[in-house]
């Protein structure tokens, strides 16, 4: 499986989470491997349901327990080592530090009661040890580079007296004057409308240029992963059901879930009009996984196969592993060429 | 389709909907938001007008005051000819059956406590279409054509997933068999493989039905892929409408071009990496003077504080652009505005 990469900032072995339900124990994130290099993006793709968020929130240990457990795994940063056994002050020394994070939702990381200045500060004093006056201007600029007008009033200000777009930039500035080693953006761009979402991914960007941060880039959109990824990985049902570079996802994808998503995006060169692509059906619950392949029901390419072939997409697991022609997929039967042009 | 495919069927003629802002104690009228700014458009019979804006640019507010969900303040909305701006209650019931409206989240429109059977049978009830048999029988025709067997009867929305919903949502909408759907971001809760499902489902009605829609979307790739015409909303005006080619391949509006540019593609090779424009759409409440868009456009002159231009037809007849240096930019715009910044993140990225 994974190698344990001696570049890698951050390693994620063989994790599992689950929930306990009042519907009975849904395992979120079942056995993932992933590691990041430093200054490298990995794209965390997947549907709702997937697993990528619970994923990214475990490397912090956001998860709350109960009802959640992490069964197994360990989560490794550079210097630090296995985040999960980490003593709750260490780790928060690592949280907002070496390792910020961005969500969807920027009152996840924005404290009510305090002011702009303060929680922008707080950052300050503890990952620079700045004093009030050297933060105060250090924030300001911040806010500037973020593209926040008028950013010396705004420090006073209270997070609800901001529009959305604005808590969402002080909530990427707070991450960035962090200067974090390794940046998860949690879906960041998801709530914002397309012109504020190109300034977002353009300062995720500066700031990888100018410090060499990491990120792990959580978000459905294929879109924004052909834009900022180096890497991907595609989740299906709590599992990674694919990795490759961003030109192997997008040109050469194995499994018939990467392929059926590309295809089935409205996309420049579609007929106006036309039927698109489609997957059938919706993703599995967590709580009924089909028992071999989790995308077997769903699947265009099994329905091509030998009845014999098929038994084995119904019955037996397929790893995520290397396929002879290229790329890592999950498939026991992963997507030619041939196929991926005509179907 | 039927003969008569693309005669007007829907006409909006400087549609206002401005809604008054209380203050003090009082709550005396201290302002007004202009949600929707004196809008004109048309839709022909069998097609589909898309209407794109980011988020508070009153593309929601317009398709509501439409549908008479909301009161306008003033203008005519003329459907087949009657004005449904100034209809009275009774004509207005009877021309609903002929409008439908889809909306972006299915599970808030659909009532949780009512099976999905009475859910999509009671447009039919309040209408009295049919005796109770002759309903059942039509409710499982218009699940079965949305793509639902008539086993999801008896069950209720939460036991479905949100594309169902919406295909019950959509079951819904055409129980009367409506000419006109105004569909409110009807793909945007929806998962990405859903998304094409739901997209085939209305291109196919719309086809067999000979349906009109309005389709509000702010997701540019969804609405090239569905739309005859494009209207561009921003601070409640439009300010460029036209043949969905002329929007994507010709824009005279700067704005219209930051919009296309922004999308990120899903392809590799083809990064964007520069930001078109900066900055965020005003607030409604005080809307910059002049053009709505001047404090943002790259292109912005002293002349564009003045008045907010007018739309005026650009290169063709049926395209028309609210922008006073539509000419003389127009070949800047012809392409993204990002490649004219040499360099940039994209190519050092490759």
């Amino acid at each position: 499986m994974t190698q344990a990469a001696p570049g890698a900032l951050l390693e994620i072995d063989n994790l599992t989470v689950s929930f306990d339900t009042e519907a009975g124990l849904l395992r979120a994130v079942d056995r993932i491997s992933l590691e990041i290099a430093p200054g490298e993006t990995l794209g965390l793709v997947g549907e709702s349901g997937c697993g990528k968020s619970v994923t990214a929130a475990s490397v912090l240990r956001l998860i709350p327990i109960p009802p959640g457990q992490i069964i197994h795994g360990t989560i490794r940063l550079a210097g630090k080592g296995d985040l999960l056994s980490l003593p709750a002050e260490e780790l928060s020394s690592v949280r907002g530090q070496e390792v910020a994070m961005i969500f969807q939702d920027p009152m996840t990381s924005l404290n009510p009661v305090f002011t702009v200045e303060k929680q922008l500060g707080e950052v300050l004093r503890l990952r620079f040890g700045m004093d009030k006056r050297a933060a105060r201007a250090r924030s300001n600029e911040m806010l500037r580079t973020v593209g926040i007008p008028d950013p010396e009033a705004r420090l006073g200000a209270y997070p609800h007296e901001l529009s959305g777009g604005m808590k969402q930039r002080v909530m990427i500035a707070m991450a960035l004057l962090s200067e974090p080693k390794l940046l998860i953006a949690d879906e960041p761009t998801t709530a914002l409308d397309v012109t504020i979402q190109a300034q977002i991914l353009q300062l995720i960007r500066e700031l990888q240029q100018r410090t060499g941060a990491a990120v792990l880039f959580i978000t459905h959109d294929m879109g924004v992963v052909a834009e900022m990824c180096d890497r991907v990985a595609v989740m299906y049902a709590g599992r990674i059901v694919e990795r490759g570079d961003v030109f192997e996802i997008f040109e050469r994808s194995r499994h018939p879930y990467t392929t059926g998503l590309l295809q089935s995006i409205p996309r420049p060169g579609i007929a106006h009009k036309a039927q698109l692509p489609t997957i059938e059906g919706t993703v599995p619950s967590p709580l009924e996984l089909p028992v071999g392949c989790r995308f077997a029901p769903r699947c265009w390419k099994r329905q091509t196969l030998d009845e014999a072939s098929q038994r084995r997409c119904w019955e037996e697991d397929p790893a995520l592993e290397p396929k002879p022609g290229g790329g890592v997929a999950a498939c026991h039967f992963p997507v030619t060429d041939a196929e991926r042009g005509g179907a | 389709m039927s003969p008569d495919a693309g005669a007007p069927l829907l006409q909006v003629e400087n549609l206002k909907k401005y809604y008054p802002l209380s203050g003090g104690v009082f709550g005396k009228k201290i302002g007004e938001v202009r949600a929707v700014d004196g809008v004109s458009f048309t839709v022909g019979k069998g097609e589909t007008l898309g209407l794109v804006g980011e988020s508070g640019c009153g593309k929601s507010t317009l398709g509501r005051t439409v549908m008479r969900l909301e009161e306008p303040t003033e203008g005519r909305i003329l459907f087949e000819g009657a004005d449904l701006a100034h209809a009275s209650s009774a004509e207005l019931f009877r021309l609903r059956r002929e409008l439908q409206m889809i909306f972006q989240d299915p599970y808030s429109s659909l009532n949780p406590r009512m099976t999905v059977g009475e859910i999509v049978r009671e447009p039919l009830v309040v209408h009295r279409m049919g005796t109770r048999a002759e309903q059942v029988e039509e409710v499982r025709a218009l699940l079965e054509t949305v793509g639902l067997g008539s086993e999801t009867l008896e069950r209720y929305p939460h036991e479905f997933s949100g594309g169902q919903r919406q295909r019950i949502g959509i079951a819904r909408a055409l129980a009367l068999d409506p000419k006109l759907v105004i569909a409110d971001e009807p793909v945007s809760a929806l998962d990405v493989s859903v998304q094409s499902q739901v997209l085939n489902l209305m291109v196919q009605l719309q086809r067999e039905r000979g349906l009109t829609y309005v389709f509000i979307s702010h997701d540019l790739a969804v609405v090239e892929h569905v739309s005859d015409t494009v209207a561009i909303m921003y601070l409640g005006r439009i300010v460029e409408q036209g043949p969905v080619a002329r929007i994507f391949n010709r824009p005279g509006m700067p704005y219209t071009r930051a919009l296309l540019d922004a999308i990120p593609l899903p392809d590799p090779r083809r990064r964007k990496g520069v930001v078109p424009v900066g900055g965020e759409t005003p607030s409604a409440i005080a809307p910059p003077p002049g053009c709505p868009f001047h404090p943002r456009c790259p292109f912005a002159i002293e002349d564009c504080r003045k008045a907010a231009p007018p739309l005026e037809p650009f290169e063709h007849a049926d395209h028309v652009v609210a922008c006073i240096r539509k000419e003389e930019i127009k070949d800047e715009l012809a392409r993204p505005l990002a490649a004219a910044e040499a360099g940039g993140v994209a190519s050092e990225r490759r």
